[in-house]
Protein backbone atom coordinates (compact mmCIF):
# COMPACT_ATOMS: atom_id res chain seq x y z
CA UNK A 1 0.00 0.00 0.00
CA UNK A 2 2.60 2.69 1.07
CA UNK A 3 5.01 1.40 -1.98
CA UNK A 4 1.41 2.52 -4.28
CA UNK A 5 1.42 5.24 -2.69
CA UNK A 6 5.19 6.14 -3.21
CA UNK A 7 4.73 5.36 -6.77
CA UNK A 8 1.37 7.28 -7.68
CA UNK A 9 3.30 10.52 -5.76
CA UNK A 10 6.35 10.18 -7.89
CA UNK A 11 4.61 9.54 -11.14
CA UNK A 12 2.32 12.77 -10.32
CA UNK A 13 5.28 15.06 -9.78
CA UNK A 14 6.86 13.62 -13.30
CA UNK A 15 3.95 14.43 -15.10
CA UNK A 16 4.25 18.04 -13.67
CA UNK A 17 7.52 18.21 -15.13
CA UNK A 18 7.37 16.85 -18.29
CA UNK A 19 4.31 19.07 -18.58
CA UNK A 20 6.16 22.24 -17.64
CA UNK A 21 8.79 21.32 -19.84
CA UNK A 22 6.33 20.36 -22.54
CA UNK A 23 4.99 24.27 -22.30
CA UNK A 24 8.47 25.58 -23.17
CA UNK A 25 8.64 23.46 -26.11
CA UNK A 26 5.37 24.35 -27.18
CA UNK A 27 6.39 28.36 -26.80
CA UNK A 28 8.38 27.58 -29.48
CA UNK A 29 6.70 25.32 -31.69
CA UNK A 30 3.70 27.60 -31.77
CA UNK A 31 5.52 30.57 -33.07
CA UNK A 32 7.37 28.40 -35.63
CA UNK A 33 4.06 26.86 -36.89
CA UNK A 34 2.31 30.39 -37.22
CA UNK A 35 5.51 31.81 -38.99
CA UNK A 36 4.93 29.01 -41.58
CA UNK A 37 3.48 30.66 -44.25
CA UNK A 38 5.77 34.04 -44.30
CA UNK A 39 8.68 32.01 -44.33
CA UNK A 40 7.14 30.10 -47.50
CA UNK A 41 6.07 33.48 -49.23
CA UNK A 42 9.34 35.74 -48.22
CA UNK A 43 12.66 34.24 -48.41
CA UNK A 44 14.39 34.52 -44.76
CA UNK A 45 17.16 37.07 -46.04
CA UNK A 46 14.57 39.39 -47.14
CA UNK A 47 13.02 38.83 -43.42
CA UNK A 48 15.72 39.53 -41.58
CA UNK A 49 17.56 41.85 -43.93
CA UNK A 50 15.16 43.85 -45.27
CA UNK A 51 12.83 47.35 -45.45
CA UNK A 52 9.58 47.34 -43.04
CA UNK A 53 6.66 48.72 -45.57
CA UNK A 54 4.00 46.37 -45.22
CA UNK A 55 1.98 48.06 -47.95
CA UNK A 56 4.70 47.31 -50.87
CA UNK A 57 4.72 43.82 -49.68
CA UNK A 58 8.35 44.09 -47.68
CA UNK A 59 8.21 42.63 -44.28
CA UNK A 60 12.22 42.82 -43.41
CA UNK A 61 12.66 43.14 -39.47
CA UNK A 62 16.28 44.27 -40.07
CA UNK A 63 15.62 48.07 -38.09
CA UNK A 64 14.11 46.23 -35.46
CA UNK A 65 17.12 43.94 -34.72
CA UNK A 66 19.58 47.23 -35.08
CA UNK A 67 17.16 49.02 -32.86
CA UNK A 68 16.87 46.25 -30.18
CA UNK A 69 20.55 45.70 -29.87
CA UNK A 70 21.56 49.22 -30.09
CA UNK A 71 19.07 49.95 -27.36
CA UNK A 72 20.22 47.00 -25.23
CA UNK A 73 24.27 47.55 -25.49
CA UNK A 74 23.91 50.90 -24.64
CA UNK A 75 21.90 50.50 -21.43
CA UNK A 76 24.12 47.67 -20.40
CA UNK A 77 27.29 50.25 -21.50
CA UNK A 78 24.87 52.79 -19.09
CA UNK A 79 24.62 50.32 -16.28
CA UNK A 80 28.02 48.47 -16.06
CA UNK A 81 29.86 51.18 -14.45
CA UNK A 82 26.85 51.95 -12.04
CA UNK A 83 26.81 47.95 -11.38
CA UNK A 84 30.23 47.88 -10.86
CA UNK A 85 30.66 50.64 -8.37
CA UNK A 86 27.62 49.45 -6.42
CA UNK A 87 28.56 46.20 -6.05
CA UNK A 88 32.17 46.96 -5.06
CA UNK A 89 30.92 49.46 -2.40
CA UNK A 90 28.13 46.24 -1.35
CA UNK A 91 30.98 43.89 -1.29
CA UNK A 92 33.79 45.31 0.43
CA UNK A 93 34.62 48.96 0.16
CA UNK A 94 31.45 49.93 2.67
CA UNK A 95 30.81 50.37 6.51
CA UNK A 96 28.52 47.35 7.90
CA UNK A 97 25.66 49.95 8.12
CA UNK A 98 26.15 51.13 4.33
CA UNK A 99 26.57 47.43 2.61
CA UNK A 100 23.16 46.74 4.17
CA UNK A 101 21.37 50.01 3.59
CA UNK A 102 23.12 49.83 -0.28
CA UNK A 103 22.02 46.22 -0.21
CA UNK A 104 18.34 46.74 0.97
CA UNK A 105 18.26 49.62 -1.66
CA UNK A 106 19.16 47.43 -4.88
CA UNK A 107 16.81 44.27 -3.79
CA UNK A 108 14.09 46.99 -3.49
CA UNK A 109 14.85 47.99 -7.16
CA UNK A 110 13.93 44.58 -8.17
CA UNK A 111 10.47 45.23 -6.82
CA UNK A 112 9.21 48.21 -8.70
CA UNK A 113 7.34 47.98 -11.73
CA UNK A 114 8.67 48.57 -15.25
CA UNK A 115 5.70 50.38 -16.26
CA UNK A 116 6.40 52.81 -13.39
CA UNK A 117 10.05 53.72 -14.78
CA UNK A 118 8.76 54.15 -17.67
CA UNK A 119 5.87 56.58 -16.79
CA UNK A 120 8.31 58.71 -14.70
CA UNK A 121 10.75 58.18 -17.61
CA UNK A 122 7.79 59.60 -20.33
CA UNK A 123 6.57 62.94 -17.81
CA UNK A 124 10.29 63.75 -16.07
CA UNK A 125 13.52 62.22 -18.34
CA UNK A 126 11.70 63.23 -21.76
CA UNK A 127 11.48 66.84 -21.66
CA UNK A 128 15.22 67.32 -19.86
CA UNK A 129 16.72 65.13 -23.09
CA UNK A 130 14.37 67.61 -25.17
CA UNK A 131 15.30 69.97 -23.88
CA UNK A 132 18.87 69.31 -23.08
CA UNK A 133 19.96 67.48 -26.15
CA UNK A 134 17.39 68.87 -28.95
CA UNK A 135 15.39 66.23 -30.77
CA UNK A 136 11.93 64.67 -30.14
CA UNK A 137 13.19 64.07 -26.77
CA UNK A 138 11.83 59.88 -27.11
CA UNK A 139 14.47 58.03 -29.30
CA UNK A 140 17.35 55.67 -28.13
CA UNK A 141 19.10 57.63 -25.17
CA UNK A 142 16.23 58.10 -23.60
CA UNK A 143 15.25 54.72 -23.55
CA UNK A 144 18.58 53.28 -22.67
CA UNK A 145 19.14 55.65 -19.48
CA UNK A 146 15.83 54.40 -18.08
CA UNK A 147 16.73 50.50 -19.24
CA UNK A 148 20.02 50.74 -17.25
CA UNK A 149 18.13 51.41 -14.24
CA UNK A 150 15.86 49.32 -14.62
CA UNK A 151 18.77 46.08 -15.27
CA UNK A 152 21.24 47.52 -12.75
CA UNK A 153 19.60 45.41 -9.79
CA UNK A 154 19.91 42.24 -11.80
CA UNK A 155 24.03 43.06 -12.38
CA UNK A 156 24.46 44.22 -9.04
CA UNK A 157 23.07 40.85 -7.60
CA UNK A 158 25.03 38.54 -9.54
CA UNK A 159 28.20 40.95 -9.51
CA UNK A 160 27.68 40.89 -5.58
CA UNK A 161 27.27 37.45 -5.47
CA UNK A 162 29.93 36.47 -7.20
CA UNK A 163 32.74 39.18 -5.36
CA UNK A 164 31.79 37.26 -2.12
CA UNK A 165 31.86 33.74 -3.07
CA UNK A 166 35.41 34.32 -3.35
CA UNK A 167 37.62 32.02 -1.16
CA UNK A 168 37.85 33.89 2.60
CA UNK A 169 40.66 32.66 3.16
CA UNK A 170 41.98 33.68 -0.27
CA UNK A 171 40.86 37.64 1.63
CA UNK A 172 42.10 36.72 4.61
CA UNK A 173 45.27 36.23 3.81
CA UNK A 174 45.60 39.46 1.89
CA UNK A 175 44.66 41.02 4.77
CA UNK A 176 47.27 39.03 6.76
CA UNK A 177 49.67 40.85 4.40
CA UNK A 178 48.52 44.09 4.64
CA UNK A 179 46.46 44.34 1.70
CA UNK A 180 43.97 47.67 2.22
CA UNK A 181 40.56 47.20 1.20
CA UNK A 182 40.51 48.16 -2.79
CA UNK A 183 43.26 46.12 -2.62
CA UNK A 184 41.84 43.08 -1.67
CA UNK A 185 38.76 43.47 -3.75
CA UNK A 186 41.11 44.56 -6.53
CA UNK A 187 43.52 41.81 -6.91
CA UNK A 188 42.01 39.38 -4.56
CA UNK A 189 38.37 39.11 -5.43
CA UNK A 190 38.13 40.78 -8.70
CA UNK A 191 39.92 37.85 -10.56
CA UNK A 192 38.24 35.13 -8.94
CA UNK A 193 35.09 36.87 -9.46
CA UNK A 194 35.29 37.61 -13.35
CA UNK A 195 33.33 34.57 -14.81
CA UNK A 196 30.74 35.01 -12.34
CA UNK A 197 30.19 38.67 -13.50
CA UNK A 198 30.52 38.18 -16.92
CA UNK A 199 27.16 35.74 -16.89
CA UNK A 200 25.56 38.19 -15.00
CA UNK A 201 26.41 40.66 -17.82
CA UNK A 202 24.70 38.59 -20.27
CA UNK A 203 22.01 37.95 -18.58
CA UNK A 204 20.90 41.74 -17.65
CA UNK A 205 21.84 41.95 -21.72
CA UNK A 206 19.24 39.40 -22.28
CA UNK A 207 16.84 41.46 -19.13
CA UNK A 208 17.75 44.37 -21.31
CA UNK A 209 16.79 42.89 -24.80
CA UNK A 210 13.69 41.24 -23.84
CA UNK A 211 12.11 44.72 -22.09
CA UNK A 212 8.74 45.42 -24.13
CA UNK A 213 7.43 48.66 -22.02
CA UNK A 214 10.40 50.85 -21.83
CA UNK A 215 11.19 50.79 -25.24
CA UNK A 216 7.73 50.74 -26.48
CA UNK A 217 7.32 54.02 -23.70
CA UNK A 218 10.31 55.86 -24.74
CA UNK A 219 12.24 54.85 -27.72
CA UNK A 220 9.94 56.44 -30.13
CA UNK A 221 9.00 53.04 -32.55
CA UNK A 222 10.14 54.92 -35.79
CA UNK A 223 10.42 52.31 -37.99
CA UNK A 224 13.93 53.03 -39.43
CA UNK A 225 17.41 52.74 -38.81
CA UNK A 226 18.08 55.59 -36.00
CA UNK A 227 21.02 57.54 -37.58
CA UNK A 228 22.10 59.15 -33.90
CA UNK A 229 21.34 58.45 -30.42
CA UNK A 230 18.26 61.21 -30.30
CA UNK A 231 16.32 59.68 -32.83
CA UNK A 232 13.43 57.17 -32.41
CA UNK A 233 13.89 53.98 -33.05
CA UNK A 234 11.78 50.19 -32.44
CA UNK A 235 13.06 47.58 -30.72
CA UNK A 236 11.82 43.85 -31.76
CA UNK A 237 9.07 43.26 -28.21
CA UNK A 238 7.78 46.98 -29.28
CA UNK A 239 7.16 45.66 -32.66
CA UNK A 240 5.29 43.11 -31.45
CA UNK A 241 3.06 44.71 -29.22
CA UNK A 242 2.35 47.76 -31.77
CA UNK A 243 1.62 45.27 -34.44
CA UNK A 244 -0.63 43.00 -33.02
CA UNK A 245 -3.53 44.88 -33.44
CA UNK A 246 -3.59 44.47 -37.42
CA UNK A 247 -6.27 41.50 -38.31
CA UNK A 248 -5.15 37.68 -37.73
CA UNK A 249 -3.90 36.84 -41.37
CA UNK A 250 -2.29 39.21 -43.15
CA UNK A 251 1.58 39.09 -43.39
CA UNK A 252 1.74 42.16 -41.28
CA UNK A 253 0.99 39.96 -38.01
CA UNK A 254 2.58 36.94 -39.60
CA UNK A 255 6.00 38.87 -39.50
CA UNK A 256 5.93 39.29 -35.71
CA UNK A 257 6.55 35.36 -35.50
CA UNK A 258 9.52 36.46 -37.07
CA UNK A 259 9.99 38.59 -34.29
CA UNK A 260 9.37 36.41 -31.52
CA UNK A 261 11.14 33.25 -32.99
CA UNK A 262 14.73 35.75 -33.37
CA UNK A 263 14.08 36.89 -29.29
CA UNK A 264 13.63 33.34 -28.44
CA UNK A 265 16.36 32.39 -30.00
CA UNK A 266 18.56 34.95 -28.56
CA UNK A 267 17.51 33.65 -25.15
CA UNK A 268 18.58 30.23 -25.71
CA UNK A 269 22.01 31.79 -26.82
CA UNK A 270 22.18 33.82 -24.12
CA UNK A 271 21.15 30.95 -21.70
CA UNK A 272 23.62 28.19 -23.21
CA UNK A 273 26.60 31.00 -22.89
CA UNK A 274 26.27 31.54 -19.23
CA UNK A 275 26.03 27.66 -18.66
CA UNK A 276 29.02 27.29 -20.48
CA UNK A 277 30.66 29.94 -18.48
CA UNK A 278 29.98 28.84 -15.04
CA UNK A 279 29.51 25.09 -16.08
CA UNK A 280 26.62 24.74 -12.90
CA UNK A 281 23.32 25.93 -12.58
CA UNK A 282 22.22 29.75 -12.66
CA UNK A 283 20.31 30.80 -9.75
CA UNK A 284 17.10 32.31 -10.81
CA UNK A 285 17.49 35.99 -9.28
CA UNK B 1 52.25 55.87 -5.92
CA UNK B 2 50.65 55.68 -8.94
CA UNK B 3 49.23 52.23 -8.10
CA UNK B 4 47.96 53.66 -4.72
CA UNK B 5 46.63 56.98 -6.75
CA UNK B 6 44.61 54.29 -9.02
CA UNK B 7 43.18 52.21 -6.02
CA UNK B 8 42.15 55.73 -4.45
CA UNK B 9 40.12 56.70 -7.62
CA UNK B 10 38.65 53.49 -8.25
CA UNK B 11 37.23 53.49 -4.42
CA UNK B 12 35.76 57.14 -4.56
CA UNK B 13 34.65 56.68 -8.21
CA UNK B 14 32.87 53.43 -6.89
CA UNK B 15 31.15 55.27 -4.22
CA UNK B 16 30.46 57.81 -6.41
CA UNK B 17 28.76 55.99 -9.10
CA UNK B 18 26.87 53.92 -6.27
CA UNK B 19 25.69 57.20 -5.01
CA UNK B 20 24.09 58.19 -8.03
CA UNK B 21 22.36 55.13 -8.46
CA UNK B 22 20.20 55.57 -5.29
CA UNK B 23 20.06 58.98 -5.75
CA UNK B 24 18.20 58.27 -9.67
CA UNK B 25 15.90 55.66 -7.39
CA UNK B 26 15.09 58.30 -5.16
CA UNK B 27 14.22 61.27 -7.52
CA UNK B 28 12.11 58.57 -9.53
CA UNK B 29 10.22 57.70 -6.12
CA UNK B 30 9.88 61.39 -4.63
CA UNK B 31 9.08 62.96 -7.79
CA UNK B 32 6.19 59.81 -8.08
CA UNK B 33 5.46 60.43 -4.51
CA UNK B 34 5.12 64.29 -5.27
CA UNK B 35 2.32 63.89 -7.77
CA UNK B 36 0.78 61.06 -6.89
CA UNK B 37 0.18 61.69 -3.43
CA UNK B 38 -2.52 64.61 -3.85
CA UNK B 39 -4.92 62.11 -6.32
CA UNK B 40 -4.15 59.06 -3.13
CA UNK B 41 -7.76 58.77 -2.05
CA UNK B 42 -11.49 57.05 -2.32
CA UNK B 43 -11.89 59.46 -5.45
CA UNK B 44 -8.63 57.54 -6.96
CA UNK B 45 -10.22 54.31 -6.46
CA UNK B 46 -13.75 54.98 -6.94
CA UNK B 47 -14.47 58.15 -8.93
CA UNK B 48 -17.64 59.59 -8.21
CA UNK B 49 -18.90 56.41 -7.11
CA UNK B 50 -20.41 55.25 -4.19
CA UNK B 51 -17.70 53.20 -2.41
CA UNK B 52 -20.37 51.20 -0.52
CA UNK B 53 -22.49 50.74 -3.61
CA UNK B 54 -19.41 49.97 -5.57
CA UNK B 55 -18.36 47.39 -3.30
CA UNK B 56 -21.74 45.65 -3.48
CA UNK B 57 -22.17 45.00 -7.06
CA UNK B 58 -24.81 47.91 -6.74
CA UNK B 59 -23.11 50.80 -8.90
CA UNK B 60 -20.06 51.05 -12.07
CA UNK B 61 -17.03 52.60 -11.27
CA UNK B 62 -16.29 54.86 -14.59
CA UNK B 63 -13.43 56.97 -13.47
CA UNK B 64 -11.70 55.54 -11.07
CA UNK B 65 -9.27 52.47 -11.22
CA UNK B 66 -11.71 50.19 -8.93
CA UNK B 67 -12.14 47.83 -12.03
CA UNK B 68 -8.24 47.94 -13.39
CA UNK B 69 -7.46 46.95 -9.37
CA UNK B 70 -10.06 43.91 -9.29
CA UNK B 71 -8.40 42.96 -12.45
CA UNK B 72 -5.04 42.62 -11.43
CA UNK B 73 -6.20 40.93 -8.32
CA UNK B 74 -8.33 38.12 -10.09
CA UNK B 75 -5.34 38.24 -12.70
CA UNK B 76 -2.71 37.66 -9.73
CA UNK B 77 -5.30 35.03 -8.05
CA UNK B 78 -5.64 32.57 -11.02
CA UNK B 79 -2.39 32.70 -12.16
CA UNK B 80 -1.05 31.57 -9.45
CA UNK B 81 -3.39 28.93 -8.50
CA UNK B 82 -2.33 27.90 -11.91
CA UNK B 83 1.06 27.85 -11.76
CA UNK B 84 1.30 27.18 -8.05
CA UNK B 85 0.95 23.24 -7.97
CA UNK B 86 2.60 22.95 -11.14
CA UNK B 87 5.61 24.92 -10.34
CA UNK B 88 6.53 23.25 -7.06
CA UNK B 89 5.29 19.62 -7.89
CA UNK B 90 8.22 20.27 -10.52
CA UNK B 91 10.69 21.76 -8.00
CA UNK B 92 9.77 18.56 -5.85
CA UNK B 93 10.32 16.54 -9.19
CA UNK B 94 13.95 18.24 -9.96
CA UNK B 95 15.19 17.73 -6.67
CA UNK B 96 13.97 14.65 -5.11
CA UNK B 97 13.56 12.33 -7.70
CA UNK B 98 15.07 13.55 -11.11
CA UNK B 99 18.35 11.62 -12.21
CA UNK B 100 21.47 13.97 -12.47
CA UNK B 101 20.82 14.24 -16.24
CA UNK B 102 17.36 14.83 -16.35
CA UNK B 103 17.64 17.47 -13.87
CA UNK B 104 20.07 19.31 -15.86
CA UNK B 105 18.39 18.73 -19.13
CA UNK B 106 15.19 19.96 -17.88
CA UNK B 107 16.75 22.30 -15.29
CA UNK B 108 18.13 23.90 -18.91
CA UNK B 109 14.54 24.21 -20.40
CA UNK B 110 13.26 26.21 -17.13
CA UNK B 111 16.57 28.62 -17.67
CA UNK B 112 15.51 29.21 -21.07
CA UNK B 113 11.97 30.12 -20.08
CA UNK B 114 13.00 32.41 -17.25
CA UNK B 115 15.24 34.14 -19.95
CA UNK B 116 11.81 34.33 -22.47
CA UNK B 117 10.68 37.98 -22.71
CA UNK B 118 7.94 38.18 -21.46
CA UNK B 119 6.05 39.67 -24.65
CA UNK B 120 7.44 36.37 -26.74
CA UNK B 121 5.04 34.83 -23.61
CA UNK B 122 2.40 37.18 -25.02
CA UNK B 123 2.66 35.81 -28.17
CA UNK B 124 2.08 32.34 -27.18
CA UNK B 125 -0.79 33.13 -25.08
CA UNK B 126 -2.11 35.20 -28.10
CA UNK B 127 -1.48 32.33 -30.74
CA UNK B 128 -3.10 29.77 -28.30
CA UNK B 129 -6.16 32.09 -28.53
CA UNK B 130 -6.22 32.42 -32.01
CA UNK B 131 -5.84 28.63 -32.49
CA UNK B 132 -8.74 28.10 -30.01
CA UNK B 133 -10.55 30.65 -31.68
CA UNK B 134 -10.47 28.92 -34.81
CA UNK B 135 -10.72 25.31 -33.95
CA UNK B 136 -13.37 25.01 -31.01
CA UNK B 137 -15.42 28.27 -30.50
CA UNK B 138 -15.70 31.33 -31.99
CA UNK B 139 -16.87 33.12 -28.91
CA UNK B 140 -12.66 32.65 -27.50
CA UNK B 141 -10.33 35.09 -28.10
CA UNK B 142 -7.87 37.22 -25.56
CA UNK B 143 -9.50 37.17 -22.48
CA UNK B 144 -8.53 36.94 -18.67
CA UNK B 145 -8.34 32.71 -18.64
CA UNK B 146 -5.64 33.30 -21.32
CA UNK B 147 -4.15 35.91 -19.73
CA UNK B 148 -3.76 34.00 -16.80
CA UNK B 149 -2.77 30.93 -17.78
CA UNK B 150 0.39 33.25 -20.11
CA UNK B 151 1.26 34.89 -17.06
CA UNK B 152 1.27 30.96 -15.09
CA UNK B 153 3.49 30.27 -17.83
CA UNK B 154 5.94 33.37 -17.71
CA UNK B 155 6.35 32.66 -13.15
CA UNK B 156 6.70 29.08 -13.75
CA UNK B 157 10.48 29.12 -13.98
CA UNK B 158 10.47 30.95 -10.57
CA UNK B 159 8.38 28.80 -8.88
CA UNK B 160 10.66 25.71 -9.55
CA UNK B 161 13.72 27.03 -9.20
CA UNK B 162 12.84 28.35 -5.76
CA UNK B 163 11.12 25.14 -4.73
CA UNK B 164 14.02 22.99 -6.37
CA UNK B 165 16.62 24.74 -4.51
CA UNK B 166 14.80 25.64 -1.06
CA UNK B 167 14.70 21.74 -1.11
CA UNK B 168 17.97 20.87 -2.28
CA UNK B 169 19.86 23.18 0.10
CA UNK B 170 17.85 21.26 2.97
CA UNK B 171 21.37 20.04 5.32
CA UNK B 172 21.86 16.33 5.07
CA UNK B 173 20.95 15.57 8.88
CA UNK B 174 17.38 16.66 8.41
CA UNK B 175 17.27 14.87 4.97
CA UNK B 176 18.73 11.41 6.21
CA UNK B 177 16.87 11.32 10.00
CA UNK B 178 13.13 10.43 9.06
CA UNK B 179 14.31 8.13 6.57
CA UNK B 180 16.86 6.36 8.87
CA UNK B 181 13.57 5.93 11.03
CA UNK B 182 11.93 3.88 8.54
CA UNK B 183 10.19 6.81 7.10
CA UNK B 184 9.49 5.97 3.19
CA UNK B 185 10.40 8.76 0.67
CA UNK B 186 6.93 10.16 0.50
CA UNK B 187 6.71 10.36 4.10
CA UNK B 188 10.11 11.87 4.41
CA UNK B 189 9.22 14.87 1.71
CA UNK B 190 5.38 15.59 3.05
CA UNK B 191 6.41 15.50 6.93
CA UNK B 192 10.18 16.67 6.43
CA UNK B 193 11.71 18.15 3.86
CA UNK B 194 7.97 20.51 2.80
CA UNK B 195 7.89 21.85 6.27
CA UNK B 196 11.55 22.72 6.43
CA UNK B 197 11.62 24.27 2.31
CA UNK B 198 8.81 26.36 2.92
CA UNK B 199 10.12 29.74 3.58
CA UNK B 200 12.37 29.55 0.64
CA UNK B 201 9.25 27.89 -1.57
CA UNK B 202 7.31 30.85 0.12
CA UNK B 203 9.55 33.23 -0.67
CA UNK B 204 10.04 32.40 -4.62
CA UNK B 205 5.96 32.30 -4.50
CA UNK B 206 5.66 35.91 -3.66
CA UNK B 207 8.16 37.01 -5.62
CA UNK B 208 6.01 35.00 -8.83
CA UNK B 209 3.16 36.80 -7.50
CA UNK B 210 5.00 39.97 -7.70
CA UNK B 211 6.15 39.47 -11.30
CA UNK B 212 2.18 38.84 -12.03
CA UNK B 213 1.19 41.83 -10.54
CA UNK B 214 3.51 44.13 -12.23
CA UNK B 215 3.99 42.23 -15.62
CA UNK B 216 2.45 44.63 -18.68
CA UNK B 217 3.73 42.61 -21.65
CA UNK B 218 1.96 39.42 -21.62
CA UNK B 219 -1.37 41.14 -21.05
CA UNK B 220 -0.90 43.52 -23.60
CA UNK B 221 -1.17 40.68 -26.14
CA UNK B 222 -3.33 38.80 -24.13
CA UNK B 223 -6.81 40.64 -23.80
CA UNK B 224 -6.35 43.97 -21.48
CA UNK B 225 -8.48 46.63 -22.55
CA UNK B 226 -8.59 50.25 -21.42
CA UNK B 227 -12.59 49.96 -20.83
CA UNK B 228 -14.07 47.32 -20.07
CA UNK B 229 -15.29 47.27 -16.33
CA UNK B 230 -15.42 44.54 -13.76
CA UNK B 231 -14.29 41.51 -15.78
CA UNK B 232 -17.42 39.56 -15.95
CA UNK B 233 -16.19 36.36 -16.26
CA UNK B 234 -12.97 33.88 -17.36
CA UNK B 235 -13.68 34.26 -21.21
CA UNK B 236 -14.10 38.60 -20.72
CA UNK B 237 -11.77 41.04 -21.47
CA UNK B 238 -10.57 42.84 -18.42
CA UNK B 239 -8.97 45.93 -17.17
CA UNK B 240 -5.37 46.06 -15.45
CA UNK B 241 -3.33 48.32 -13.23
CA UNK B 242 -0.36 48.54 -14.89
CA UNK B 243 -1.86 48.55 -18.29
CA UNK B 244 -4.16 51.46 -17.31
CA UNK B 245 -0.89 53.43 -16.50
CA UNK B 246 0.54 52.37 -19.60
CA UNK B 247 -2.59 53.60 -21.46
CA UNK B 248 -2.74 56.71 -19.35
CA UNK B 249 0.62 57.72 -20.09
CA UNK B 250 -0.41 57.60 -23.48
CA UNK B 251 -4.01 58.63 -23.97
CA UNK B 252 -4.37 61.02 -20.97
CA UNK B 253 -6.69 63.72 -22.51
CA UNK B 254 -6.68 66.05 -19.19
CA UNK B 255 -4.88 66.85 -16.05
CA UNK B 256 -6.99 65.11 -13.49
CA UNK B 257 -6.24 60.98 -15.81
CA UNK B 258 -2.93 62.33 -15.88
CA UNK B 259 -2.95 62.64 -12.11
CA UNK B 260 -4.97 59.43 -11.69
CA UNK B 261 -1.93 58.02 -13.67
CA UNK B 262 0.46 58.70 -10.74
CA UNK B 263 -2.31 57.88 -8.14
CA UNK B 264 -2.03 54.25 -9.95
CA UNK B 265 1.73 54.28 -9.99
CA UNK B 266 2.02 54.82 -6.07
CA UNK B 267 -1.25 51.89 -5.41
CA UNK B 268 0.87 49.72 -7.79
CA UNK B 269 3.84 50.22 -6.43
CA UNK B 270 2.61 49.82 -2.91
CA UNK B 271 1.41 46.55 -3.87
CA UNK B 272 4.34 45.39 -5.37
CA UNK B 273 6.55 47.01 -2.08
CA UNK B 274 4.07 45.32 0.11
CA UNK B 275 4.76 42.14 -1.17
CA UNK B 276 8.07 42.47 -1.89
CA UNK B 277 8.69 42.92 2.02
CA UNK B 278 5.75 40.30 2.96
CA UNK B 279 8.65 37.67 0.66
CA UNK B 280 11.64 39.21 2.83
CA UNK B 281 9.27 38.96 6.45
CA UNK B 282 8.45 34.87 5.33
CA UNK B 283 11.85 34.02 5.14
CA UNK B 284 12.55 34.73 8.63
CA UNK B 285 9.03 34.01 10.32
CA UNK B 286 8.13 31.24 8.21
CA UNK B 287 11.73 29.44 9.16
CA UNK B 288 11.03 30.45 12.49
CA UNK B 289 7.49 29.02 12.60
CA UNK B 290 9.44 25.84 10.68
CA UNK B 291 12.25 25.27 13.13
CA UNK B 292 10.69 25.83 16.74
CA UNK B 293 6.74 25.92 16.45
CA UNK B 294 6.29 21.95 15.50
Amino acid sequence: MMVSKDVFAESVFLCCAISSAIIILAILGFMVALGIPLFQEIPLSDILNGPWAPHHGAYGIRAMIFGTFLIAFLATLICLPLSLGMSFVISSLGGRRSRRLLGAIVRFMTGIPTVIYGFVGIFLLVPLIREGFGGPGMGVLTASIVLAILISPTMILFFTDSLLAVNAAYVQAAKALGATRVQRLLYVMLPGALSGMASGFILALGRAVGDTLIALMLAGNAVRTPQGLLEPARTLTAHIALVKAADFDSMAFRSIFACGITLYLFTILATIMVRVMTRERIAIS
Amino acid sequence: MIRGFAEKTIACLSWALALSLCLSVTVLLSYLLIKGLPSLGTELVFGKADPLNVLLGRERVFDGIFPAAVGTLSLVFLSTLIALPLGICSGIYLSEYATPGMKKAVGGLFDVLAGIPSIVVGLYGFSVSIFLHHHFSERLGPCLLISALSLGVLVLPYIVRSSQSALEELPAHIRCTATALGATRLQNLVYVLLPNALSGIGSGVILAIGRCAEDTAVILLTGVVATAGLPSSLFAQYEALPFYIYYISNQYTNPAELSNGYGACLVLLGICSVLFMVARGMQKRLFHWALYSR
